[in-house]
């Protein structure tokens, strides 16, 4: 229970960190990731609990897996997507104090305004599925960067690839 | 022989006859350049002293709009044979002949403190006569680059037959940092990118800004709460405020109606996107389209009365035209590839769109039933298009690939011409070019 308590402190603190990208949630991916990693250390180690921790957020998105990738123009979950899903259907009900938003992205090749209509097809993907594992989806919310967000910057495949996602993020606080 | 009509394009839906040289001088605008119409400036002359710095920077600057068209050539001044020695004296109409000049601009330019004068006169050369009346400006020093704009509108506008676009303003969304980290602000500039000038900070991500008919207000979407909405900004006060959608995850790619008075987007619920009218004032919302496809990037034609807009309902994404009170979309784009972000032209008769393409991106033009589509750029990354306010030039975002790639706006006439980069330091995207300024 202390723990929970400092975990929360913790991830608020860095709520508050993230003030001057309020588009971000935590961060989970990219430059975002790294800084929160940081702020974790700084913080004293073990406050966010170590990825060793289950019942922690960095196991969550470290050892669980926070994303699943997508094909191009695809939504369909792959199996290797389904098993990390699965993880975080499990971790989620374990951890029933937690929200998550789950962030839909896109590559760079395609127009800006669908891009965010396909990226909310795919992180709508991974909502339905973790709802179908028992997640109440009163505690997943939706978004879509559409290509707003990269974190491969190149141009090529092997970035595009990665940029094609769905994340989910940790989150605290009530879904309004 | 002089060419009295000079047919600048080659001609694909208006046959413009090259006719002798009776008749007043005419440029007619159809689709692709022949020959740049030769014109001389001569500096505008000084009406006051300490006018004289003044008075060039407009000279070179209305000089500088006419050119970058693409459809004049200005005569350097080295050439010319005589000057007129001020702006009530009469032209030498045989020296202007004998260096084929077929069109000369006079200005004058006053200041008395803040206030700034300028008076404009355009010739004809082959005929001596004056082409319209004898025009006067008048503005601020600060605002002097208007007034050069509205000289050379004016000296467009008489020798096309054609509204001009240089007194005019473009919204866009200022982009820094690096491609993994891109900052965004929404930001206003002259058509030439003079002027800049932020709306918005970059905490958040801005995109797609459109202005309203009259360019007072821009809507655009912005992640300010946490997720997607759209919000009006007042340009004159910079204020801004959120649009009440209907209800849904997110709101985005809004557009104003012709009359402002309601507000066109998409709306996501469940993965699903369509599209939506909302009333500003009632606050009341229709929706447009009920379909399991994306229905994004929507676009009034000139009367209001139909839209044309993205779907992948086919399983890729193409246009459509369906009437604004509802009905069936009707497909129109055709080709090979993928087909987005559709903006009806001001003239009615085209519709711009982004093409995807054999790994490539390209803008184009169609015409509203989707035939004669015309490929005007290529590039591995060009989209949004947006018109010029006389419907003859289109400003779009060029972006390079790579981990160092930025966004560039460019500029292309509607015949594949004349491919120009806007100045903006920085990077910048998004572009929404605004009304004629009055």
């Amino acid at each position: 229970m202390t723990f929970t308590t400092k975990a929360l402190v913790v991830l608020l603190a860095l709520a508050t960190t993230a003030c001057t990208r309020p588009d971000r949630f935590g961060g989970a991916d990219g430059a975002d990731g790294m800084a929160g990693a940081d702020a974790a250390a700084t913080a004293g180690a073990g406050a966010l609990g170590d990825a060793g921790d289950p019942s922690s957020p960095q196991y969550f998105s470290q050892t669980i897996g926070d994303r699943v990738l997508f094909g191009l123009d695809s939504i369909a979950l792959t199996a290797e997507g389904q098993r990390t899903l699965d993880g975080q259907a499990q971790w989620l009900l374990t951890n029933s104090d937690y929200l998550a938003i789950i962030e839909g992205h896109a590559d760079e090749i395609g127009t800006r305004e669908y891009n965010i209509g396909l990226g909310s097809r795919r992180s709508n993907a991974v909502r339905e599925y973790l709802v179908s594992k028992g997640v109440p989806s009163n505690r997943l919310r939706t978004i879509s960067y559409g290509k707003e967000r990269p974190i491969e910057v190149c141009s090529d495949e092997s970035c595009y690839s990665r940029n094609r996602r769905a994340v989910t993020v940790i989150s605290v606080g009530s879904m309004s | 022989m002089l060419t009295r009509i000079f047919a600048l394009l080659m001609v694909v839906f208006l046959a413009a006859p090259a006719m002798a040289q009776d008749g007043p001088l005419r440029l007619t605008i159809t689709d692709g350049v022949i020959e740049p119409l030769p014109f001389a400036i001569p500096a505008f002359a000084a009406e006051t002293a300490g006018a004289e710095q003044l008075a060039q920077d407009i000279t070179r600057l209305a000089a500088q709009d006419l050119t970058n068209t693409g459809l004049f050539r200005e005569i350097p001044a080295s050439a010319f044979i005589s000057t007129p020695a001020g702006f009530g004296a009469s032209l030498q109409f045989a020296d202007w002949r004998a260096i084929n000049a077929q069109a000369v601009i006079r200005g004058a330019v006053a200041v008395n403190g803040e206030q700034v004068t300028v008076k404009f006169r355009l010739y004809d050369v082959f005929t001596g006569e004056e082409m319209g009346e004898g025009l006067q400006f008048a503005g601020t020093q600060q605002g002097w680059r208007r007034m050069a704009h509205k000289v050379a509108d004016a000296a467009y506008s008489r020798i096309t037959g054609e509204g001009g676009y240089f007194d005019s303003r473009v919204v866009f969304v200022a982009e820094s940092g690096p491609k993994d980290d891109r900052q965004k602000r929404l930001a206003i500039m002259d058509y030439d990118g003079a002027n800049l000038q932020y709306l918005t900070d970059s905490s958040t991500i801005v995109l797609a800004p459109r202005f309203s008919a009259s360019g007072d207000r821009v809507l655009y979407t912005s992640y300010e709460s946490g997720f997607p909405r759209i919000n009006v900004l007042d340009v004159a006060s910079v204020g801004r405020q959120q649009v009440n959608t209907a209800p849904g995850e997110m709101a985005f790619s809004p557009r104003f109606s012709r009359d402002a008075s309601r507000v066109i987007y998409s709306l996501t619920n469940g993965g699903n996107t369509d599209l939506y009218i909302t009333e500003i004032a009632s606050g009341q919302h229709t929706r447009l389209t009920e379909a399991p496809s994306i229905e994004t990037s929507p676009s009034f034609s000139p009367d209001g009365t139909q839209i044309v807009f993205e779907s992948d309902r086919s399983g890729s994404p193409q246009l459509y035209i369906m009437p604004v009170g509802g009905g069936e979309p009707r497909r129109i784009s055709s080709g090979d590839g993928r087909y987005g972000t559709p903006v009806w032209s001001p003239r009615g008769d085209l519709i711009a769109f982004t093409k995807q393409n054999a790994g490539r991106f390209h803008i184009g033009v169609m015409r509203t039933d989707g035939s004669e589509e015309r490929l005007l750029t290529a590039s591995p990354l060009d989209e949004g298009p947006t018109w010029s306010p006389n419907g003859r030039v289109l400003m779009f975002t060029r972006e390079t690939l790579g981990a160092s790639g930025t966004s560039t706006l460019y500029t292309t006439d509607v015949g594949g011409l004349n491919l120009r980069a806007v100045p903006v330091e920085g990077g910048a995207s998004d572009a929404a070019w605004g009304p004629l300024q009055p």
